[in-house]
């Protein structure tokens, strides 16, 4: 491994950890544009998060210690998958450490955690998140890994290091199988990251929460912790989204130098403009699913992706 | 240095003439020693206990250590002839690298649940101590003697034994009716399944009427006779391994063994019905058919989404495991189905990477779900409860076990870094490449089995989720709770041993596949050792997929520490306890936290076709409202109880014969001498 | 890129495109929300026949597009819109089966046609020969939304559904149907939308709903 990868290796984790919380508020901005409301500050949520670092921990009596370990495992996987993620550069010395599916299985690890932690304090609202958490993990998880099956078919790998380096002998955007897989990976990325249509992040109704109520016992840098890593989890999702469907300017192997790099960043810094602008639009055009529609949602997710790998194992053979 | 200590060993080996074989031999008579040995103190637990069962350990031990020298040096089979046995069938035994894979398997489990159980076991359990080592220890031997038997007698002579046993161990408790039953049920399925085993074999020696494994290996079958060898090896096997329909057993007679017991069923003894399966299909069968493939595939598939499904309702934490347990086996039925599909396509490298999956998911499964009932028997000991509704915040009462069982949990999820990860990921990428099939609907049909595949992990990581968190996690629901002690450290060297395993083979998953790869090679002609490095596990190729367990591993520690450091650097708030989130209605009790039934209310909504539900719900003017729901195995109706009143209608029918005088048992066998003669002169 | 290459890719996109409507009225809720599913099918099968038309010179299937157009995407769904608006039927739609068996029931049909269709596509030579597989697909998911809804207009529009695959299936194989045909099929399937909308008048005089499960008590017993 060479010195100019691990210093892009580190440029790349530092502006992941810098920038995730600064998706969420552009994410939040265009909202409010787009619900005729005046808009939050962009930089607000690097100052929720100074806040909430330097307050004082409120900690539940009943609480164990794995409460108190899980923001830090939640962070430090999502650092994990964020370095291993290409999302500036493929020739990475984390690249290889997991492909597309173990990095859908370190996002289970994440959502395991936050589940035990939630059912920990023992009241009704924890265990509520925790159930339902795991319901939408486990009805989202089929229809991602077929999409990833689909880009297996379509490209030949699920490392998401080769697909990038081979982007420009892949067959073209207009792949139907593309578009299928693309559409249901969006469906899928919304439910797992708790946006609507499946859940309301900005939501104060215990009742309705699956996410939220999860979090409900976290305060101070704990909380901190945890929303930093929720944000990091939709970048990283909007990362692999990036690599498997739109890898235009991520620098690949070969070609090393600072103007490859800054390409890389500025078409990052764009394709998160455009990805959160897109993201707000659907929030604002859905309204959330009843719990027991969330099924039906992510069984459409699925069916997509199927149909996707049909399609290409009919036209394209 | 393994190789340098293998070199000394085979060098005294070879000088002594004897050879891993003998040694094996040894430790199988020792372990029967050892069961009779506690006649000497009958009754004294400290004697059995504290003594025999840490020697049986260490026996274990050896096992494991003379099959992993086999497996890494000189793989020729090694062969012995007893003396004992039928006068022309004397007692063939055999090590090559199939036996040798699930000899280290026996190994390595059995060492730590003997280790658990030394310290485990405590007076008044309902049998004399010496019954229960002599039981325990019989059922051992005897495991590793139907991995080593090379001829149908021994093996079924092997498989008896482990039958009966293990059928002693499970009605330890012999006082109390429902364990009597689940016993019976036990043994029929038990028997059910050795006269198909029996069958086969009868089919296999393909008229040469010579029972041993090398006469059946050179045996030619017309295909109808060979798929009815597999079939009734199927049904045989598959009914001691657990499989849908035959797995009826399983769910009762686990949670009515003691910890365990259950432990050693779960994760030793139905890898023997793998390893028969295996060494029928693959060693003593010549020729095999993709159809045979798909009908394992399927079985496999749906045994693991019916027992994840109706794990995720259970009540009992024990009962939750046994379904567990199905669901694991399904997977491994699947790895196994799919190699033979691959296989008879003559796709080797995928058919040996999906046997590889199928194998180190065996071995994953004999530490993690030993590592998980052996925490369930702490429990029990612990708080004397067995259902999930009684039990709750375990985990400030008892660390040891609640962080020991948080490791098994999180390897049997499937989660990465662990090991239960790694046999998934590697079924995951076999199913893969099932689109290059030649077999035209099939290649269409198949990629929907590995979203079957990801729906099983995936609610096996929600049924996790539930057993540890209403056990250890949460209030107390009971009062009595708060006296629960932690476990001794006998039992805590046996649960540290497995939890080890589990880190060990997550992190370097490249031990056990190296492992491995001698098997694959005999039973397919290759292997996926190609593009492993010390790092990382790459099964194809480099650029298709890799993963690092260990490097995941230390990621995770690594930026855990470092986030901890820079936060406790820099931001410098203090901890205050305080009540938990209300509300506004501050009298909260234990009772409103979610119970065993209210988990798996999405599973019951959702797949409810599955189950049969009685539900007795309350009324709106029920002065004492209760909620009452009662679920069962669709095919115990269906299927089991239409035939066991078909034997029983038949069985009465056939008892007119015994008329009870004496002159008409006279009679018949006066008839029977009349017909012997007539026949033979 | 070659001007065919591309008509090629635009017609696979199309085809996909009817393939996921089909599931999507598989799955609708609302009639009013099927009779634009069925709109739009005709919008795709109109730019489909324009673009075959273009690349393989044969201008009766320009004459077939604008028939298409006509008929599919103007007349009939303003007939049917015109008929739920008087029937009061534009918002139930309720289904026999749920939702999510329905769907794995449609991609077993859909694996199905698909591996039919294989060895005939092998044999056809137009340009469009590929998606003879998503034709049958779309006709087998037409029938199966025909079967599992309950209330009756929602069965017209399955009916015509599967006219749409039927098209998509002549297109793809053998460059259209003779002109003949056509205009018989497309006059066939006005006359049958009137005669169900009479029908439906009946029936609901005579249960006071439109539910199908009424006719059942019209058996002998």
């Amino acid at each position: 491994m060479r010195a100019i990868s691990f210093f892009r290796q580190f440029v790349e984790v530092v502006l992941a950890i810098a920038i995730a919380p600064l998706f969420a508020g552009w994410i939040a901005q265009c909202r409010a544009w787009l619900q005729n409301r005046s808009a939050p500050p962009l930089l607000l949520p690097y100052r929720m998060l100074r806040k909430l670092f330097f307050k004082d921990v409120a900690l539940a009596t009943d609480a164990s210690a794995l409460f108190r370990a899980t923001p830090y495992v939640l962070f430090g996987t999502m650092v994990l998958a964020a370095a291993i993620i290409p999302s500036l550069v493929t020739d990475l010395p984390m690249a290889r450490v997991a492909d597309s599916i173990a990095l859908v299985g370190l996002f289970a690890t994440a959502r395991v955690f936050l589940s035990l932690a939630a059912m920990d304090i023992g009241t009704a609202f924890g265990t509520l998140g925790a159930r339902r958490e795991m319901m939408v993990g486990f009805l989202a998880e089929p229809a991602l890994l077929m999409v990833l099956f689909n880009a297996f078919l379509l490209y030949g790998s699920t490392s998401l290091p080769s697909l990038v380096d081979g982007y420009r002998t892949h067959p073209s955007i207009i792949d139907p199988s593309v578009i299928f897989a693309a559409v249901a990976f969006a469906m899928v990325a919304l439910a797992e990251n708790a946006r609507i249509p499946i859940d309301n992040p900005s939501t104060h109704l215990e009742l309705t929460m699956i996410h939220e109520a999860m979090l409900l016992e976290y305060s101070a840098r704990h909380l901190a912790l945890v929303e930093w890593a929720s944000s990091l989890k939709l970048f990283n999702y909007a990362c692999i989204g990036f690599a498997l469907f739109l890898p235009w300017g991520i620098a690949t192997q070969g070609s090393d130098g600072a103007g490859a790099l800054l390409i890389a960043i500025a078409a990052l810094i764009g394709k998160l403009v455009i990805a959160g602008a897109a993201l707000a639009l659907i929030e604002s055009l859905s309204a959330k699913l009843r719990i027991f529609r969330a099924p039906e949602y992510l069984a459409m997710a699925f069916l997509l992706a199927v149909l996707g790998l049909l399609v290409h194992l009919l036209l394209g053979a | 240095m393994l190789l340098s200590a293998n070199h000394w060993i085979s060098g005294l080996s070879e000088t002594l003439a004897i050879n891993d074989l003998h040694f094996m031999l040894v430790i199988v008579g020792a372990w029967t020693m050892l069961g009779f040995a506690g006649f000497l103190r009958p009754h004294s637990i400290r004697f059995v206990a504290r003594l025999l069962f840490p020697a049986g350990a260490i026996l274990c031990l050896g096992i494991a250590f003379l099959a992993g020298l086999f497996l890494a040096s000189g793989q020729a089979p090694q062969f012995v002839v007893l003396p004992l046995g039928l006068p022309d069938l004397p007692f063939h035994i055999r090590l090559d690298v199939l036996s040798g894979f699930f000899l280290l398997l026996l190994g390595v489990g059995g060492a730590g649940i003997s280790t658990f159980a030394a310290g485990y076991f405590r007076s008044g359990e309902g049998t004399a101590p010496a019954l229960l080592g002599l039981e325990y220890h019989l059922f051992l031997a005897s495991m590793a003697v139907v991995i080593l038997a090379d001829d149908a007698y021994l093996f079924m002579v092997a498989w008896e034994t482990m039958a009966l046993s293990s059928y002693f161990l499970v009605t330890s408790h012999h006082r109390i009716p429902e364990i009597r039953r689940a016993g019976f049920l036990y043994l029929i399925m038990a028997h059910v399944g050795a006269v198909c085993i029996l069958l086969s074999f009868g089919v296999l020696q393909g008229g040469s009427w010579q029972f041993t494994f090398d006469a059946m290996r050179s045996a030619h079958f017309a295909p109808f006779w060979a798929t009815t060898a597999f079939l009734l090896a199927l049904l045989g096997f598959g009914a001691k391994a657990g499989l849908v329909p035959m797995h009826v057993w399983l769910p009762e007679a686990h949670p009515a063994a003691p910890s365990p017991v259950s432990a050693m069923m779960s994760g030793l003894m139905l890898k023997t019905a793998i390893y028969g399966m295996l060494r029928v299909s693959f060693d003593l069968l010549s020729i095999r058919f993709w159809q045979w493939g798909v009908l394992l595939l399927v079985l496999g598939l749906f045994s693991a989404l019916f027992g994840a499904i109706f794990a995720a309702v259970q009540t009992d934490m024990k009962r939750l495991l046994a379904y567990s347990s199905i669901e694991n086996i399904g997977l491994i039925f699947a790895g196994i189905g799919l190699s033979i599909l691959f296989e008879t396509s003559n796709m080797h490298l995928f058919a040996a990477l999906a046997l590889t999956a199928a194998l180190l998911h065996s071995f994953n499964h004999a530490l993690f779900k030993s590592l998980l009932f052996l925490t369930t028997g702490s429990v029990l000991h612990a708080t004397k409860q067995r259902s999930l509704g009684k039990l709750g915040g375990l985990i400030r009462r008892m660390p040891w076990v609640a962080s020991l069982a948080l490791i098994g949990t999180l390897s049997i999820a499937g989660l990465p870094p662990l090991n239960g990860f790694v046999s998934e990921w590697l079924l995951l990428q076999s199913f893969l490449f099932t689109p290059q099939l030649p077999h035209a609907f099939l290649n269409m049909l198949i990629p929907l089995g590995a979203a079957a595949l990801a729906l099983a992990v995936a609610l096996s990581a929600y049924v996790m989720v539930k057993f540890y968190g209403v056990i250890f996690l949460g209030q107390p629901r009971e009062p009595s709770l708060v006296s629960a002690r932690d476990a001794n450290w006998l039992e805590r060297l046996g649960l540290i041993w497995l939890a080890a395993g589990c880190i060990l083979v997550g992190a370097l998953p490249q031990l056990v596949l190296r492992a491995i790869a001698p098997v694959t090679a005999k039973l397919l002609g290759d292997t996926v050792k190609s593009s492993s490095t010390f790092w990382s596990i790459a099964p194809i190729a480099q650029e298709q997929a890799s993963y690092s367990g260990l490097i995941l591993l230390a990621g995770i520690l690594s930026v855990v520490a470092v986030t901890f450091v820079c936060v406790r650097l820099l931001a410098h708030g203090r901890i205050r306890r305080t009540d938990a989130w209300d509300c506004g209605y501050p009298w909260q009790t234990s009772r409103m936290q979610d119970t065993a039934e209210g988990f798996g209310q999405p599973i019951r909504h959702l797949f409810g076709t599955f189950f049969r539900m009685e539900r007795d719900m309350p009324s709106a003017s029920d002065t004492a409202p209760r909620y009452r729901i009662y679920i069962e195995d669709r095919l115990w109706r269906s299927v089991y109880l239409p035939i066991a009143r078909g034997v029983q209608k038949l069985s009465d029918a056939i008892g007119f014969l015994q008329g009870g005088r004496l002159s008409i048992y006279l009679l018949y066998s006066f008839l029977t001498l009349l017909a012997l003669l007539v026949f033979v002169l | 890129m070659h001007t065919s290459q591309l008509i090629a890719e635009v017609l696979r996109v199309l085809a996909a495109g009817l393939l996921l409507i089909s599931f999507a009225m598989l799955s609708g809720r609302r009639t009013q929300q099927l009779i634009t599913l069925f709109a739009w099918q005709g919008v795709l099968l109109f730019v489909s026949t324009c673009l075959v038309a273009y690349s393989s010179g044969l201008t009766e299937m320009y004459y077939s597009a604008a028939l298409t157009l006509l008929l599919k995407v103007i007349a009939l769904p303003w007939i049917l819109n015109r008929l739920i608006k008087r029937l009061g039927a534009q918002w139930d739609s309720e289904q026999l089966v749920n939702v999510p068996t329905t769907m794995l029931a449609g991609l077993v049909l859909v694996i199905f046609a698909f591996g039919l269709a294989q060895p005939i596509a092998s044999m056809a030579t137009t340009i469009t020969r590929h998606t003879l597989g998503i034709a049958l697909a779309v006709i087998l998911l037409a029938f199966l939304m025909m079967i599992t809804r309950r209330k009756a207009v929602n069965q017209v529009i399955g009916f015509l559904a599967m006219e749409n695959g039927l098209f998509l299936a002549a297109t793809s194989a053998t460059y259209g149907m003779p002109m003949v045909i056509e205009l018989g099929i497309a006059l066939d399937l006005l006359v049958g939308v009137f005669i169900l909308g009479i029908f439906f008048f009946q029936i609901r005089e005579q249960f006071d709903s439109l539910d199908l499960h009424n006719l059942e008590s019209l058996k002998e017993d």
